[in-house]
């Protein structure tokens, strides 16, 4: 039976979804011309997919390719429509579904300024030590930390930073990457 | 080699090295030094157009029936957007075609400059792809490109936005490689892998239940396609059901022919599909019109599904054997694998199913109660194909959208491929007219004609003035009902009949209208003076607009209503089929 695939195809006779969301990291590999952010952008707009973070940038100068990380939150049948659909994008290479295929690596960079003075600043500078978080501005009022890692390290540090005085936060988004010797 | 010339001059001799004889457009101040080129050679005709959208139906009807791409030049800010209709149209039923749109000087771009647009934001998602040419050097590589995106793997429509300051700046250009022309990351794939194939032939010749299901891919993989599909039909002995998009692939006067199916497809070819133990899709995509509701179609069957598009596997309804590739080589490679396997049709073992065929075939689902004193639609169309089969030409039908559309796929008979064109997939009303003028431009001795209705026809009715003026006999065939029927017909069915806006006031006189540009115009009521009226059409030797009055409230059966199975169609001895839909499935509206 296909009933686990997906509601009616009519809109006199609804039914709800079935499948669960779930969160994967896609790495696309496509051709660096201008446009092309916008045209993967615009697909997830026109079919309704939603993107919780995207980076992109040149992967090889040589043969012009650029790769796109982004994080989308999708059931599964959808997920799989996602991948096709960007597959069969012009000017895409390929698409590996970093979560659906196990091992790999992610990171994420934010720059955070906190400002505070006595105690407060006192325990953000043992926090950031803890973290592993560089300082890369100070002044007697204030410091900004640049902070790498799992986006999940990333949050507990923001969240840590609140009581203390956080003033602005600013993330690139995730990067990832497979494990072991295959590349793209 | 390579030589100097303006790209106005490359864009010219890029189409003239790729085949192209005819291109539909219209001019504007962008596209001004393409228009000066063109008017300085002989090997391409332009057809000058009323509206851009009625050039890119026109290059639709024109590539859908030859098969080769159909050729749209447009200028800038309305020019382009015009075309944005007719572009999504060729992106959703999969034809070849290559728009080239003018646009403002590069230094101008993002001014907001006179007749200046986006176009490449806004065509983005409704082209297969689309290019904005900012350096000379790059337009005929871009040229060659686009040829090549639109006509291979799934086809579609391809834009290429050409600033005004590049078609006057010169630069070398080459001619293209057709043999070695490649993309660096678009690489469709044409042969379905072979144990795919060979598990489709198992399965085949282990059912008892089979089906073949048929769609628009057929067509677009070339005639030799609708061969190949013959010969494994014949080999096979199996039923054979098409989509809207695949009429003609197979003989409709062949016996193992079941009629369209679908959402007005016939009784047997729906229950045919509902009860298989195997459903072998060639090139169609299990389209929302055809699989009724998805959670119960064809639900003991084993699939086979053959497509060129990978997304389109597994999109809608699960497939157990899917099959990438292009429907031409599968089929040949499937009739190969059959004939290693086997040397007979399984007639014996599957003689019970077409003897059950053959008990919903007696239903005559596509029956209607003909009437002496109003002239029925059914009617008019089986009286239109019975004239235009003695014609001694070759038929090219196109239509437009609605309840004349559908009367059209079941009682027009079609036995070869490309002689039907209509807009399936974003059913844009106002395709049929221009695409009558694309087929006769293609084809200047056939029998084209446009089977439309009263309200479809209005909206590209200003392309009458281009099949005056290049002497193109096209036939418009209006089933004047007053009303947009299959608006009506849902109203009836499922909005408790509140008929809201869907009837025709204020019509045209059609046949004043006829002949204010310049055609021939006639009018027919009544049953009796059908066929000799028609006649009348065919002799006169230009343009005509047929008037019939048919019966007003006609409804289009059988009809499996949005979002039920197959097996609850609905019948056309039904009476009221406002009662159809119960209390419970109307609270869900």
């Amino acid at each position: 039976m296909n009933a686990h695939l997906q509601p009616t195809g009519s809109a006199y006779f609804l039914t709800s979804e079935t499948q669960e969301q779930e969160r994967h990291t896609l790495s696309v590999l496509v051709d660096n011309e201008p446009g092309i952010l916008a045209r993967v952008v615009g697909l997830f707009s026109a079919r309704g997919y939603n993107i919780e973070s995207l980076t992109v940038s040149e992967t090889e100068h040589g043969r012009r390719l650029s790769r796109i990380t982004v994080v989308v939150i999708a059931t599964p049948k959808v997920l799989v429509q996602i991948k096709l659909q960007l597959e069969r994008l012009v000017p895409v290479h390929k698409v590996h579904d970093l979560t659906a295929e196990g091992a790999s690596l992610e990171r994420e960079l934010a720059l955070i300024k906190v400002a505070g003075s006595g105690d407060a600043r006192a325990e953000t500078l043992r926090l950031a030590d803890a973290f592993r978080a560089q300082i890369v501005d100070a002044s007697v009022e204030s410091f900004v930390f640049e902070i790498t890692g799992k986006p999940a390290k990333i949050d507990s540090f923001i969240a840590l930073m609140q009581p203390l005085g956080l003033v602005e936060v600013v993330r690139t988004g995730l990067a990832a990457i497979s494990r072991g010797p295959q590349g793209m | 080699m390579t030589e100097r010339m303006t790209g106005a001059e490359m864009v010219i001799q890029a189409l003239t090295d790729q085949g192209v004889e005819h291109i539909f457009g219209y001019p504007g101040g962008a596209a001004l030094p393409i228009y000066d080129a063109m008017f300085q050679q002989e090997a391409l005709q332009h057809i000058l157009v009323r509206h851009e959208q009625g050039a890119t139906h026109m290059a639709e009807g024109y590539a859908r029936s030859t098969g080769k791409p159909g050729v749209v030049l447009v200028t800038s800010g309305p020019g382009a957007t015009n075309a944005v209709t007719g572009l999504t149209d060729a992106l959703m039923d999969s034809i070849p075609m290559v728009c080239i749109t003018a646009q403002v000087p590069t230094t101008l771009i993002g001014t907001d400059a006179f007749q200046e647009c986006d176009t490449v934001g806004i065509t983005r998602s409704c082209t297969k792809y689309n290019y904005l040419v900012k350096r000379i050097e790059d337009l005929p590589r871009i040229m060659h490109e686009a040829f090549l995106i639109a006509t291979t793997g799934r086809p579609g429509p391809v834009v290429i936005d050409i600033p005004k300051d590049v078609q006057f700046a010169v630069g070398d250009y080459y001619k293209p490689d057709l043999e070695t022309l490649r993309h660096q990351s678009y690489r469709p794939q044409v042969d379905g892998d072979a144990d795919a194939i060979e598990a489709a032939v198992e399965l085949m010749l282990k059912a008892e239940r089979p089906i073949f299901y048929t769609g628009g891919g057929v067509i677009n993989a070339g005639p030799e396609a609708s061969k190949h599909l013959r010969e494994l039909a014949e080999l096979t002995g199996f039923p054979v059901t098409s989509t809207l998009m695949g009429l003609g692939a197979f003989p409709a006067s062949n016996p193992q022919w079941m009629g369209m199916l679908g959402m007005h497809g016939t009784y047997e070819a729906n229950l045919a599909m509902h009860d298989c133990d195997v459903m072998i899709n060639i090139g169609a995509r299990f389209d929302d019109r055809i699989t009724g509701r998805i959670d119960a179609f064809s639900p003991g069957s084993r699939k086979i599904h053959v497509d060129i598009d990978p997304s389109s596997i597994n999109k809608v309804v699960r497939v157990d054997v899917p099959i990438i590739g292009d429907c031409e080589r599968v089929l040949a490679e499937m009739v190969r694998v059959w004939r290693s396997k086997t040397n007979q049709a399984r007639t014996e073992a599957i003689a019970p199913w077409w003897a059950q065929i053959e008990t919903w075939r007696a239903v005559d689902s596509l029956g209607y109660k003909n009437s002496d004193t109003v002239i029925k639609p059914q009617y008019a169309i089986e009286r239109l194909y019975a004239a235009s089969q003695k014609q001694g030409k070759e038929v090219y039908i196109t239509t437009e959208v609605g309840q004349h559309q559908m009367w059209a796929a079941q009682h027009f008979h079609f036995d070869q491929p490309n002689r039907w064109m209509t807009s399936g997939g974003l059913g844009t009303m106002g395709y049929g007219l221009p695409a009558a003028v694309g087929v006769q431009v293609a084809h200047p001795d056939a029998l084209v004609i446009d089977i439309a209705g009263e309200a479809s026809v209005q909206m590209t009715m200003q392309e009458m003035s281009t099949a005056v003026q290049y002497r193109l006999p096209i036939k418009i065939f209006i089933l004047n009902n007053e009303r947009m029927g299959m608006v009506r017909q849902w109203q009836d069915l499922l909005h408790g009949s509140r008929y809201a806006h869907s009837y025709s006031e204020s019509l045209p006189d059609f046949v004043k209208l006829a002949e204010a540009y310049g055609g021939k115009g006639i009018r027919c009521s009544n049953p009796a003076e059908l066929d000799a009226a028609i006649e009348e059409m065919f002799d006169y030797d230009g343009p005509v607009l047929f008037d019939v009055i048919v019966e007003k409230d006609e409804n289009c059966l059988p009809m499996i209503p949005s979002g039920k199975p197959h097996n609850e169609i609905i019948l056309p001895d039904t009476a009221n089929i406002g009662s159809i839909i119960d209390e419970k499935g109307r609270q869900l509206v």
